[in-house]
């Protein structure tokens, strides 16, 4: 594919995630919900599907999805579970209790963190599988010598997250997964762990030629395991249905497996070969019927979202909010630490970047940080009480061995370097290097950097050489 | 006044006047004596029957009170999971598979005193009506071997006609407890749909599935059913709040209640003359003892047998899949992939009317067809339960045959499913609307084998359901099942 090409093409690209919820028992049983255990440990009559059990639907999976709804714009409704028919070993009633057309939360909407809004279509209540080992060459069913089956995750609960198909890029599906997850994680849903699979995604792609108005063929893309393999599975499969069509050909659409060793997508199943799931509705369970007080209660009691996390940051900041400095201090929840410097008088901005920067880098001990002082460093820096450098050596030394910020400082030498002073070492630098200064005042800029390092020396370290460099200009006049 | 076997038993080893013990060798002598010819049971239950007898006699001993089912035998259907005891449906597929646990119902009269002496057998998964679907062999009938019991619950049936146990449990999903209760001269209910937990019920239809009691009389059937009624937080579909008491109101007679006739089910098709001759008798001795009976249209019933076999075969075939080999029960040897291990599994393991009915519900519930079957059918039986609830604007119970005749003779129905779906059409709609029915003896036929008539109650209806049943207990004609046994 030629560069002119790939731009008259468009991607189109709708996730379907689902994420496991942090229950402490499974959706339908009162086996423990844990990742790790050894196998088939935790399971009973229900969730191994035995002859006679029945399921009981766990409320907390129930409120926990009202709030993924809720934080996903959704509208959160009275619902029904259906269940979906299908052999397989690892699903111990060879079906699967899930909701079908009355999901519990339909038709929201996600914000990227530029703003742009990927609409939802449903998030749904299921159940989920167990996890098969094929023991034999393929990896897969099929060719496998046998198979080992452990039930500890069958009946776990899941989210099933369906989003439209608004996303144009693998950058947009990776952007998309990893607010989808932040938002999943604040509502104390998910762990949103990809790599313990309690986030799982699949991507829906298809290709058009640009402002064409109708949809593409689409394909069902499976078995990505993190955020980069979702981007490079896209990115591939986009290119293979460009060449496709570019050739003459046409897609057909298709469950395709995403290999990460070959890097390329294969056929799992065609159209001819997809499964008929029978869905009908589950004779036994009941509709779930939350009470207004209930859904009003869940949102009431639903903490601050991400985006709106970063639009508090960004305004205490003056920056915008997808700003790199406001996107990693909300990832990183570091942004109580700046509401407490701010509350304490340090400058917005001036805090957001020493915690997206000297905090974010020391993040194992962010959280013994006391906010009082770190509201300190940031307050005796915006002073010019220290200057940048210096705020750093406080900063990472608070991190790594706590304390208080002016006693550091202190033990340091850090004197606060009265402007009188700055001007008294520059008056001496300028004495003592006759011919840079003359080159300097005649213009030449790159002798800056000399007389700079000159101060910097002069006073151990303590300028504020932005202040330092201000004054050298003020003298070239 | 009627005897009532279990009651009796029960006050006389909770007074210890009777030793469980000796009452349980008393029906294992029965079972000894004629089980061979009759069938009745899969797994007879000696040694751990005489255990648990033995317990109810120490609790006695110690100046404990058993409970209302003190020592008194009763038979499970072998689709009530029973922990460490072979739990068969009657089908190849689960053959050596032990239950880890306890059905709630179960449980229920193992708590109340009562003493499981067997799982009896029944059609495969409880799909039939003469009990000769099963992977075991047929179960006979104990007042005339050469005919069946009646299905799918003919074992308990027939444990209870041939005096092995005086209660017995049973499921009914269109008429599997009723049905065979007529045609073996015992009372059968088929409790309001979520009155008695399904927890531990194998299922075969989850929608329409009850478990309910077989007696010998209506007395001791209220007995067991208000010992199995009542909540359960293991079954969702169970009904919270109080259940009503079947025993509230036995001796009270019928003077003043509204009594009707449902035009639709007395004339339904298939009925011998007798059975809707029997069924008049029993609405004009209700009528002479004080009830104002009349006849009344509940239309839309005669679309019931339709409706069912599209809801309980697509359930079934959903509930069935689980038997597939992997986990538990037969598993099929040789096969080369998963595919091919399935389709022998099931191949083997199920039989022609299980097979069957998966067929024609996976059918029903596939892409581009659900809404003409699953989805019709379910309209249809919203239209039942509206045409029922108008005609309880009218009447406090209903009245219709229980089957179209008396036990038919082995072998006779096998040959046309039709022919013996047909069994189920007075049964069935009590099933799809969720509403009590139960069967009570009303005389014999002309061939000396007992009849039956069903009284139909609206939801959670089943103390007027039981007040009337008593009324025609003690009106009704002599018939072979009713002689003291």
């Amino acid at each position: 594919m030629t560069a002119a090409t790939a731009t008259e093409w468009e991607t189109v690209i709708g996730l379907e995630v689902h994420t496991e919820l942090c229950t402490a028992t499974k959706l339908f049983c009162g086996c423990a919900n844990n990742f790790g255990d050894q196998p088939n440990t935790n399971v009973c009559p229900v969730c191994l599907g035995l002859p006679g059990s029945l399921p009981v639907l766990n409320r907390m999976a129930v409120e926990y999805a009202m709030r993924i709804g809720t934080a996903l714009h959704c509208t959160v409704q009275s619902s029904l579970f259906h269940r979906k028919n299908y052999f397989y070993p690892d699903m111990p009633k060879d079906y699967q209790i899930s909701q079908y057309d009355v999901p519990i939360n339909a038709d929201g909407w996600l914000a990227l963190p530029d703003g742009r809004r990927v609409g939802i279509e449903r998030a749904h209540i299921e159940e989920d599988t167990g996890k098969s080992t094929h023991v034999g060459e393929s990896g897969r069913i099929h060719g496998a010598d046998y198979s080992l089956v452990d039930y500890n995750r069958a009946g776990v609960p899941l989210v099933e997250i369906v989003g439209r198909p608004d996303l144009r890029s693998s950058e947009d599906a990776r952007a998309y997964v990893d607010e989808l997850r932040a938002i999943l994680v604040a509502t104390g849903a998910s762990d949103g762990k990809m790599e313990e699979g309690s986030l799982r995604v699949d991507a829906n792609v298809s290709v058009r030629r640009r402002g064409a108005p109708e949809l593409g063929t689409r394909c069902e893309i499976k078995n990505m395991n993190s955020l980069r393999s979702l981007g490079r599975a896209i990115e591939y499969e986009a290119a293979r249905q460009i060449a496709i069509l570019e050739d003459g050909g046409t897609i057909s659409q298709e469950t395709r497996h995403w290999d990460e060793t070959l890097g390329r997508t294969s056929t799992m199943r065609s159209k001819e070969e997809a499964y008929d799931y029978r869905y009908f509705p589950e004779p036994d369970l009941v509709p779930i019927a939350p009470s207004a007080e209930w859904v009003k209660a869940v949102a009431d009691a639903l903490p601050p979202m991400p985006a709106d996390r970063r639009a508090a940051v960004a305004e205490a900041a003056g920056m915008a909010p997808d700003a790199d400095p406001v996107v990693t201090v909300v990832r990183l929840d570091l942004d109580p630490l700046l509401n407490a410097a701010v509350a304490a008088g340090a400058d917005g901005e001036l805090a957001v970047k020493r915690l997206a920067n000297e905090v974010a880098a020391g993040l194992e001990q962010a959280s013994t940080l006391d906010p009082r002082a770190f509201a300190a460093v940031v307050g005796m820096e915006s002073r010019s009480e220290l200057t940048t450098a210096q705020a750093r050596t406080v900063l990472k030394e608070l991190l790594e061995h706590g304390g208080d910020p002016a006693a550091i400082a202190k033990a340091h030498g850090f004197e606060a370097m009265a402007a009188g002073a700055l001007s008294g070492v520059i008056d001496q630098v300028i004495a003592d290097n006759p011919g840079e200064w003359d080159r300097f005042a005649a213009g030449e800029d790159k002798v800056q950097g000399f007389l700079i390092g000159k101060i910097k020396a002069a006073t151990g370290g303590n300028a504020d050489l932005k202040e330092a460099s201000a004054l050298l200009r003020a003298r070239r006049g | 006044m009627t005897a009532n076997p279990a009651l009796d038993l029960a006050a006389a080893v909770r007074r210890g006047e009777r030793s469980a013990v000796d009452v349980l060798e008393e029906h294992l002598a029965r079972v000894d004596a004629t089980e061979a010819d009759v069938h009745a049971f899969n797994t007879v239950l000696g040694e751990r029957a005489r255990v648990a007898a033995g317990e109810v006699d120490a609790a006695v001993a110690r100046g404990e009170d058993p409970g209302p089912l003190a020592g008194v035998p009763i038979a499970l259907k072998d689709n009530l999971c029973t922990r460490g005891i072979p739990t068969t449906c009657s089908s190849r597929i689960l053959e050596g598979w032990q239950p880890p646990y306890d059905a709630t119902v179960v449980t229920r009269v193992a708590a109340a005193g009562a003493v499981a002496v067997g799982k009896t057998n029944l059609d495969e998964f409880a799909m039939g009506s003469s009990t000769e679907n099963s992977a075991f062999g047929p179960t006979r009938n104990p007042l005339d071997l050469s005919r069946v019991p009646g299905g799918s619950s003919g074992g308990s049936a027939a444990a209870v006609a041939a005096g092995y146990a005086p209660l017995a449990l049973g499921s009914d999903t269109g008429g599997s407890i009723r049905q065979p209760a007529a045609l073996c001269g015992v009372v059968g209910v088929k409790p309001t749909y979520g009155v008695v937990s399904r927890y531990g019920l194998v299922a075969f239809a989850s929608s329409l599935d009850q478990v309910g009691p077989f007696a010998r009389t209506v007395g001791d059937a209220a007995l067991l059913f208000d010992v199995i009624a009542g909540h359960d937080p293991a079954d969702s579909t169970s009904l919270p709040g109080a259940a009503p008491v079947a025993s509230a109101r036995l001796g009270e007679g019928v003077e003043g209640l509204r009594v009707g006739l449902v035009t639709e089910l007395v004339g339904a098709e298939g009925l011998s003359a007798e059975v809707v001759a029997g069924t008049r008798a029993a609405a004009d001795a209700l009528a002479a003892a004080g009830a104002k009976v009349d006849e009344v249209s509940v239309p839309a019933t005669v679309y019931g047998l339709s409706a069912y076999y599209l809801i309980a075969p697509a359930e079934a075939s959903s509930n069935l899949s689980r038997y597939d080999g992997v986990r538990y029960g037969h598993r099929a040897e040789g096969a080369a992939d998963i595919t091919e291990m399935y389709v022998a599994t099931r191949s083997e393991g199920f039989g022609a009317e299980v097979k069957r009915r998966i067929m024609l519900g996976t059918y029903a519930l596939s892409a581009g067809y659900y809404d003409a079957y699953y989805g019709q059918a379910q309209r249809v039986r919203t239209l039942i339960i509206r045409d029922f609830d108008a005609a309880y604007q009218s009447f406090d119970v209903l009245l219709s045959p229980t089957a179209p005749g008396t036990a038919f003779p082995l072998g006779e129905k096998t040959a046309d499913p039709l022919v013996m779906y047909l069994n189920d059409v007075c049964t069935i709609p009590s099933n799809l609307a969720g509403h009590p029915a139960m069967s009570v003896p009303w005389g014999a036929g002309a061939d000396g084998l007992p009849l039956g008539v069903q009284i139909l109650a609206p939801a959670l209806g089943e103390t007027v359901m039981f007040q009337v049943a008593a009324a025609l207990e003690a009106m009704a004609p002599a018939g072979p099942g009713s002689s003291a046994r």
